[in-house]
């Protein structure tokens, strides 16, 4: 491992700088509110030459991720940001991205949707893009998006399948932090240049995308499906190889704060996680038994690895971010307790919404509303 | 002076063996097009009818990579890759000739759903050409109107005659000062394919619009298409020209018409060859109607006369 260099950076930066480590070729971007800073250091970047690429700046989402996968089919390296509405305009195109195997990564800066409008994070617009086929972290800090977007270009170009590094607007986006840049030989070591089995090539024609009869086209979703579950161990052995590379580890498919012996679990993603583990603390020096639980990855959804880290008849606190409409509560309790049904019935559910449209979760206000939680009769799986 | 088109290319992009209708104004223009690009180029389609006729996984009637993309995208998508493989031209990652990227979309896949992203990619100067068939309707849905559908037609979506005439999307395209566009016809060859030739040796952008007549949305005998082609251009509802950096010139026999030497042939017989006219023809108020369509055509004319002149 060569020396690294600390700096203090925002997470946007962070981002940025982590497009640029990993030798991107093309990066397409539109303006959006609070990924903008991205894109506007991308564009510095290769303005000044400090990287080496073609930034395209399009005239809107649906083009990005247009231009996006294109420049993927035809061989290149390809990173994109966004939020909110402009990954809900990118909709169409993000099956384009999955269904055609092109191994985009793009960073979604989570923001609440229109209408009304909201600038402040919450994970709607993320969870939205659920069954659009893409592999999707969610991380918790400036140095996680840093190290998320490199382990999600090596899982990406190993099973073509785009990833979306999801984080938060604004908490994350636009605070500063202490960030370790790896030395770029430990990066190209972790991170080989790109080399697509296939690409357009006039050499060997052939049609990509084209209509298709249900007896090819089931057996590509199959495909699909089946490969998004196994990039389980891939995802953990970016992370494990990132370490060896780098010294650096923000958890696999999850990550845990004090939950071996905790009664009270946790469970949360993104930047209110981080805060959680302050929340845990409150807790514990209240005398009751808390852990954190924090997917890493959102999909695949982690259920082995939730299964077995959760501890015997814990008590699971989701707090979700988000709304599962149409159902009393979020989407991750949702995801948890389908994955926990008939495999782990000593383990109880409640779940709580918060945090809506940017509202500040300090640790003193999670440790409060799950304290509440542990006295609430209804919810309870 | 065009090439003749006895000393076209023998090279045949178009294979034998596809999805399209017999008399299919598209491929046969595609024909041309691949005879003048060759083989080094990649083709990006927008649902329409050409992948419809391009046959269906994993055969493939075009002998081109062939990337199908979303019907809004073929400005960005058409960026995307001639980004990517100048970048890795750049980096060592891509030997050979760099390939000429181009668009083959319908006139829904330009002028409607396809405008803003092309728009945007001409005003970028992208180094690709976008080619627009146009048949002036949707076909491959079953042939609705669109911003191409002349004023008069009969569509699944205008049931009682388009009301509002169509846009010149080539001056459009122009008004965004790129380096090349021409309109093009398939009853005139050997003009499409000095067209697409000039094209492809020019970088940036390049808008190339060919207007292809199809039996089944204009309704007429699919024999005919070339006749129906040459119809549109001898009565000036179809006008030829090229600009080259903004400088308009127009090509026979529409230089004849703008100039003054002959006057374009009366629309009526043009209209009366084509069934999506018909019930406008029959009906109490056809005089009017007729009148309104050969004004159009009569405007614009006038119209692109007086453009050409400006040249700054
Ligand atoms: C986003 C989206 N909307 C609608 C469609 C349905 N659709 C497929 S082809 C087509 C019409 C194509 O018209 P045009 O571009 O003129 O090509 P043509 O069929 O006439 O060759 C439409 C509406 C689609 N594929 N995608
Ligand atoms: S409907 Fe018209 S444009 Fe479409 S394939 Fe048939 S002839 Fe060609
Ligand atoms: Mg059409």
């Amino acid at each position: 491992m060569k020396t690294a260099q600390v700096i203090m950076a925002t997470g946007a930066n962070a981002a940025a700088l982590a497009v640029k480590s990993a030798r991107v070729d093309v990066i397409p971007g539109y303006p959006i509110t609070p990924q903008t800073s991205i894109m506007e250091a991308v564009a510095g970047m290769v303005e000044s030459g400090d990287l080496h690429a073609r930034f395209i700046p399009v005239e809107g989402e649906h083009s990005v991720l247009a231009a996006a996968v294109a420049a993927s089919a035809a061989g290149a390296r390809v990173f994109t940001a966004t939020s909110a509405n402009g990954l809900l305009y990118m909709h169409e195109v993000l099956h384009m991205a999955s269904g055609g195997r092109l191994p985009v990564v793009l960073c979604n800066v989570n923001r609440g949707i229109f209408a009304p409008w909201t600038l402040w994070a919450d994970h709607q617009d993320s969870f939205a893009q659920r069954d659009t086929g893409w592999i999707q972290y969610h991380c918790s800090s400036n140095q996680e998006v840093f190290n998320t977007i490199l382990q999600a270009f090596r899982v990406a170009e190993q099973i073509n399948i785009p990833i979306m590094v999801n984080f938060d607007g604004f908490s994350i986006s636009h605070c500063l932090m202490p960030l370790t840049i790896p030395a770029q030989e430990d990066i190209d070591r972790f991170l080989p240049p790109h080399q697509p089995e296939w690409r357009l090539d006039p050499a060997h024609p052939s049609s990509f995308s084209n209509v298709t009869m249900a007896a090819e086209y089931a057996p590509f979703r199959q495909m699909l499906s089946d490969d998004i579950m196994a990039a389980v161990p891939l995802v953990k052995q970016a992370a494990q190889e990132y370490r060896d590379c780098t010294g650096m580890w923000d958890g696999d498919t999850i990550e845990t704060y004090r939950l071996e012996d905790a009664e009270v679990v946790a469970l949360a993603v993104n930047s209110m996680a981080a805060e959680l583990k302050l929340s845990v603390d409150i807790l514990r020096g209240q005398g009751i038994k808390a852990g954190l639980l924090r997917p890493r990855l959102y999909i695949p959804f982690p259920a082995d690895d939730i299964i077995q880290a959760l501890p015997k008849n814990a008590q699971v606190m989701v707090l979700d971010r988000n709304y599962n409409f149409g159902h009393p509560g979020g989407i991750l309790a949702a995801e948890l307790k389908s994955i926990l049904f008939g495999r782990r019935n000593d383990v109880t559910v409640k779940n709580r919404v918060m945090g809506i449209g940017g509202i500040d979760l300090t640790r003193r206000f999670m440790a409060a509303e799950i304290r509440a939680m542990i006295d609430e009769q209804n919810g309870v799986l | 002076m065009a090439t003749s088109i006895k000393k076209l290319p023998d090279i045949e992009q178009v294979l034998s063996g596809n999805g399209a209708c017999g008399g299919c104004p598209a491929t046969m223009a595609l024909r041309m097009v691949g005879k003048a690009l060759g083989p080094n180029a990649i083709m990006l389609l927008t649902p329409a009818c050409s992948v419809a006729s391009m046959g269906m996984t994993p055969k493939l009637g075009y002998n081109w990579p062939c990337i199908n993309i979303t019907f809004a995208s073929a400005g960005s998508s058409a960026s995307g890759i001639t980004n990517a493989v100048e970048i890795m031209k750049e980096k060592g990652r891509f030997e050979g000739e760099l390939p000429t990227v181009f668009s083959w979309a319908g006139d829904g896949g330009t002028y409607d759903i396809g405008f803003q992203a092309l728009s945007a990619a001409a005003e970028r100067n992208e180094n690709i050409i976008h080619f627009c068939y146009n048949n002036e309707a949707y076909s491959n849905t079953g042939v609705q109107r669109s911003g191409a559908t002349p004023r008069g037609t009969f569509t699944t979506t205008t049931p009682t005659g388009k009301r509002q005439p169509k846009k010149n999307m080539a001056l459009l395209m122009l008004e965004h000062n790129i380096p090349y566009v021409a309109t093009a016809t398939v009853a005139y060859p050997a003009d499409l394919y000095d067209k697409v030739v000039k094209a492809k040796s020019i970088k940036g952008m390049k808008y190339i619009e060919i207007l292809a007549p199809c039996y089944l949305g204009w309704q007429f005998d699919m024999a005919d298409t070339v006749q129906l082609s040459r119809m549109a251009v001898r009565s000036g509802a179809w006008l030829l020209w090229e600009a080259d950096n903004g400088r308009i010139t127009f090509n026979n026999p529409t230089a004849q018409f703008i100039s003054g030497k002959k006057n374009p042939e009366a629309v009526d017989e043009y209209l009366m060859k084509q069934g999506r006219f018909s019930r406008l023809l029959q009906g109490p108020d056809a005089k009017e109607r007729i009148a309104e369509i050969q004004g159009d055509v009569d405007r614009e004319i006038a119209f692109m006369r007086e453009r050409a002149k400006i040249f700054i």
